[in-house]
């Protein structure tokens, strides 16, 4: 895409025409979009165009000099500030409120020329795993609509597999980018903990949260991480590591990226096959091993012996932090003001109307575990546990692994309303993904394969600050499988979107209740 | 057993200043008691000498000259909310009238 659009074979503007219709004719069957902002972006594709033309007319190095996102369409999660727009977080309690400020990610995308097609759907506050826990609705999987897309970045996961866009941005406390990367058949990262300044993010849980990108290949999750990564001193966990420029050079040739596997040592923890992990997904896991042993590379079996302990370790912190992240939501400074007695009616009414159950579930657990008489046991032992799980990485990689490699999900994106009986079937979806938030590292879902038709997604792990590592194995994995049959497979329900009178999610997940 | 009861599940609603129908309470005590027995598995180690993780970026008093910096546009920020005239945000009054 940037290729032709630096030759002038394509305009951005009819790039973004392109994208915007699709996006606007199939989002009735998808609900991946909370806002497309047709104007917006084609404004941006004419500044982007500008730009483009001027290049060219300067010649050879003002077009090298352009950036390789300028012009491209790219989709936001609704919790990443853009001045003058809705910022949702799929949320009611946000439902009108206009962000009067960029975050810092949307200026370095603006600075490079992207074009901002919309905000794309989430669970509230980012809480979820399947999209079902937005206010605005649930998100349709392409590979199967009566399925959900994973979550909480189910809208902008969508948006990418569906080719509503090339790239996408997420945010991920738990597996919020990978695990719907993983279900939706795209590549995704969740960055070391301070590689993304979370400036102008809306929080969640905050030394959780990272921000990271969405694509269709790993050299585009590459470049787009590039163009948002580095210190910003308006966040001060940003850290001022260098950001390496050979992302942008990932190599475009399958023999020299295959090459790079070789002699590469992965760790392939025991404990990431959960109980109740579907065997097929098992399967198709175990083959991306052999793979990557033909290349040339060592896959041993490790221990990362606190694993099961994550759970419970994640949902002591991260409500606990959620439930002061939230606490600023009453109906005051913004959003809808849902009483009209005194301020401390105006609180309940506001709170309790205003957030969705899960939300309001975690508030409940993050107060309670940081109450009198429950911190001690609660979140100071987490955060205890959290030393020994961070531990257990560091020791496996100071041993001389390269990567971890690992499922990113147990399961294939699963039926509409059938994780909702109980809020731990929910939770455990992050089983794989959430250790890794809790040591603050770097994770990388790539698709190694279907089951059944359905995605599945491989994740690599790798130490912290190690993102162009992880990319250049993960582009050795797409090299070495390029010419695999599952490679060829498009999402199999993309067709059925465009039919004007498909389903909504929300009509498809209240059927499939009803059965 | 976790064993919160319907006034612990309370008491926490008002310290989160939720405002929670019975229905709610109801579930929630069930799902609340259901998620903190899940808990109880991080009794099983010894964690007495080990330091607790706040974060792991390992970054310590980040700091900034103390100078001052464009601020956002007040109507922008005022704008948003609920009730507001003159540049101020309105909300009902907390201090004064008759006061138990």
């Amino acid at each position: 895409m940037t290729r032709r659009l630096r030759a002038g074979e394509v305009n951005a503007g009819e790039l973004a025409e392109a994208h915007l219709d699709l996006a606007e004719r199939q989002n009735h069957a998808f609900n991946a979009w909370l806002s497309i902002d047709r104007e917006a972006a084609l404004a941006q594709a004419t500044a982007a165009d500008g730009r483009l033309t001027a290049a060219r007319s300067q010649g050879g190095e003002a077009i090298d000099a352009l950036h390789p996102l300028l012009g491209v369409p790219i989709a936001l999660k609704d919790l990443i500030s853009v001045a003058g727009g809705q910022c949702t977080a799929g949320s009611r309690i946000l439902e009108g409120y206009v962000a009067p400020y960029d975050a810092h990610i949307t200026e370095r995308l603006r600075d490079a020329g992207a074009v901002f097609l919309g905000k794309t759907n989430m669970d509230e506050f980012a809480m979820g795993s399947s999209n079902e826990f937005s206010a605005y609705g649930p998100v349709a999987n392409p590979w199967d609509l009566d399925t959900v897309p994973g979550g909480s970045s189910g809208g902008s996961a969508v948006a990418v597999a569906a080719y509503h866009t090339p790239l996408g941005l997420g945010t991920d406390t738990g597996g919020s980018i990978r695990q719907p990367a993983a279900l939706c058949g795209v590549v995704g990262l969740k960055p070391t903990y301070g590689r993304v300044s979370r400036y102008g993010i809306v929080a969640f849980a905050s030394s959780l949260d990272q921000i990271g990108p969405l694509a269709r290949d790993v050299r585009d999750a590459a470049t787009l991480l590039h163009a948002i990564a580095g210190r910003d001193e308006r966040d001060s966990t940003s850290a001022p590591v260098p950001v390496p420029d050979e992302l942008l050079n990932l190599s475009s040739s399958d023999d020299e990226a295959a090459g790079r596997l070789h002699g590469k040592r992965f760790g392939l923890p025991r404990e990431y096959f959960v109980a109740g992990m579907d065997p097929d997904v098992e399967r198709r896991i175990m083959e991306a091993v052999s793979a990557l042993e033909s290349a040339g590379a060592t896959v041993e079996d490790v221990s990362l012996p606190h694993t099961d302990y994550g759970l419970a370790t994640y949902y002591i912190v991260a409500p606990a932090e959620a439930s002061a992240n939230l606490a600023r939501y009453d109906g005051v400074r913004y959003g809808p003001r849902l009483g009209d007695g005194d301020v401390l009616s105006n609180y309940l009414a506001t709170r309790g109307t205003g957030f969705g159950a899960e939300v309001k579930r975690r508030i409940m657990l993050g107060t309670y575990a940081l109450s009198a008489g429950y911190y001690d046991a609660y979140y100071l032992k987490a955060q205890k546990v959290r030393t020994l799980i961070k531990r257990d990485f560091d020791e496996a990689f100071a041993s001389g692994i390269d990567a971890l490699v690992a499922p990113t999900s147990p399961s294939v994106a699963f039926r509409f309303g059938s994780k909702l009986a109980d809020p731990i079937a929910m939770y455990l979806s992050d089983a794989c993904t959430l250790p890794v938030n809790m040591a603050g590292l770097p994770g990388l879902s790539i698709p190694c394969g279907l089951s059944e038709g359905m995605p599945v997604g491989l994740q690599l792990i790798g130490p912290a600050w190690s993102e162009l590592e992880l990319f250049r194995l993960g582009r050795g994995y797409e090299a070495i499988t390029s010419g695999a049959d599952w490679r060829t497979k498009e999402p199999a329900q993309l067709a059925r979107a465009d039919a004007p009178n498909a389903p909504s999610p929300r009509e498809r997940a209240a059927t499939l209740a009803r059965e | 057993m976790a064993n919160l009861s319907r006034s612990d599940v309370t008491h926490v609603a008002h310290l989160a200043r939720l405002g929670l129908t019975g229905d709610e309470l109801a579930r929630l005590e069930g799902q609340l008691n259901h998620i903190v027995d899940q808990y109880a598995i991080l009794a099983e180690l010894d964690t007495d000498a080990i330091p607790p993780t706040a974060q792991t970026i390992e970054l310590e008093n980040i700091l900034r000259e103390d100078v001052a910096g464009p601020s956002l546009a007040v109507d922008d920020v005022i704008g948003n909310a609920a009730s507001h005239t003159d540049g101020y945000i309105v909300v009902p009054a907390v201090i004064g009238g008759d006061e138990p």
